[in-house]
């Protein structure tokens, strides 16, 4: 079972490594590249602390192999906060309206509602419960996360507006 | 969980992924989502020694609609159905039935292809089938053949689908257009299996109805085709009476497992008012 050669862009930097193909893209975004936003929860592919966004598309890395992702371009919790350090509408928002407890599922709750609000930039409350369904919260019962996705979009939104 | 080492493969073709599969035998295994392959993985529950990703293969990806007719290939995720406005004009109970299974990440990479190829119980998209007596498309070394979907599950994880074989396509032929159609299904929560679950199809001709299908899913070992609960609702008005006898031949022939969703008699019970919402809203939403 020889290691594979993998090449993808991440949070747009070009990487390439040799991998076994049992890796999974969380093990190699967390301990190849030292991405450790992407959390590890349940590793079965239920609570989404894993999410990335590959090509596109919100996906739980935990349930892809690295081979799968091979020359994809994927994004990252890392990727998400402005090339300046200032902080996306989401972070903003997530902070201003207590949109944590514990942060475990931070990251890849924000990185789902990132791809979520492109894909419906004016979602309904009961539209953001159902895009963010895949990423489980033990904590906050998700009232302020509706919230803070609620306000990040009406945010996201004035800013094109005055664009 | 670490799964066990294997080789990875990616092929170009359909031709190409079978030779590796005539070559490989049954230290292969094909992986077209992975939803359900890596998880048993994780669990070495499945050790393939080369994993055969067919991702790259254009000609198992598109949709086609012709007419009435359906063709979906086998790599066309769930999200991509639910896109698929082609399909929703001619035959929208599959964007009904696609939303309901798992969650957005796992829709956006599950395909229709490993959702109806895996032989698992708990997928929807089996019950389905049936409802739409649809055809599956296998390839193998000796060339393509085209199985029907009420022939195609055997047990559970055991399907018509031969070692050296890949699904390719489903086709099928859409209702009639103004059909009314449903897909019920009571789950414990977001991304779980279904309980029980009723595909439901009819068409209405002055309040009589003309043609019906119902599958059933998760309360047997194989996806169920409702054939007696069809025949007691075609030619009805859809009355009272109508309705339980249809709701009593489904409820006859399941066999559900007892799991953490309950016990034998409450998943057909279940399964019995899953099938009876199903033909009400059907009847409702057709024209």
């Amino acid at each position: 079972m020889s290691k594979m050669h993998v090449k993808m862009t991440v949070n747009g930097k070009e990487v390439e490594a040799l991998a076994e193909p049992r890796t999974l893209l969380i093990h190699f975004l967390r301990e190849d590249q030292r991405l450790t936003g992407p959390h590890i929860g349940c590793d079965t592919g239920h609570c989404g602390a894993c999410t990335v966004d590959m090509e596109g598309k919100s996906v739980k890395s935990c349930m892809t192999f690295v081979g799968q992702s091979n020359g994809k371009s994927v994004t990252t919790i890392e990727g998400i906060a402005h090339p300046d350090g200032t902080l996306h509408a989401l972070q903003e928002a997530f902070r201003e309206h207590h949109g944590l407890q514990c942060g475990f599922c931070t990251p890849g709750m924000i990185t789902r509602a990132h791809r979520l609000l492109q894909e419906n930039p004016s979602p309904t409350e009961e539209e953001i419960r159902y895009g963010i369904s895949g990423n489980l919260c033990r904590c906050t019962g998700y009232q302020n996360i509706v919230k803070a996705i609620t306000v990040a979009a009406d945010m996201l939104n004035a800013q094109e507006a005055a664009e | 969980m670490i799964p066990g080492s294997f080789d990875y493969h990616r092929p170009q073709s359909v031709s190409e992924a079978v030779g590796m599969l005539a070559e490989m035998g049954d230290d292969a295994i094909i992986v077209a989502g992975g939803h359900s392959l890596i998880p048993m993985m994780k669990l070495r529950m499945a050790l393939p020694e080369h994993l055969i990703d067919i991702q790259d293969i254009s000609d198992i990806k598109g949709i086609s609609v012709s007419g009435s007719e359906v063709a979906i290939g086998a790599m066309v995720t769930q999200a991509e159905l639910v896109a698929s406005e082609d399909v929703h004009a001619v035959c929208p109970i599959l964007r009904e039935t696609a939303l309901q299974i798992a969650d957005p990440q796992i829709r956006n990479v599950g395909t229709v292809g490993g959702n109806v190829a895996n032989g698992d119980p708990g997928n929807d998209m089996p019950a389905l089938m049936q409802a739409l007596d649809a055809t599956f498309v296998l390839a193998g070394g000796s060339g393509s053949r085209d199985v029907k979907a009420r022939d195609f599950y055997e047990a559970a994880f055991f399907t018509a689908r031969e070692e050296g074989e890949i699904l390719t396509a489903i086709k099928f032929t859409a209702p009639p257009a103004g059909h009314g159609y449903s897909y019920m299904k009571q789950k414990r929560k977001i991304g779980d299996y279904a309980t029980a679950a009723a595909a439901v199809m009819l068409t209405l001709n002055n309040g009589t109805v003309s043609s019906a299908s119902i599958g059933l899913t998760n309360v047997a070992d194989t996806p169920l085709y409702a054939e007696a609960a069809v025949a007691a609702l075609v030619g009805s008005s859809l009355d009272d009476a109508s309705i339980k006898a249809a709701v009593d031949a489904a409820k006859s022939i399941t066999d559900p497992a007892m799991d953490g969703r309950g016990p034998k008699e409450f998943r057909t019970h279940i399964a019995g008012v899953m099938v009876e919402r199903a033909i009400r809203a059907a009847a409702a939403n057709a024209a």
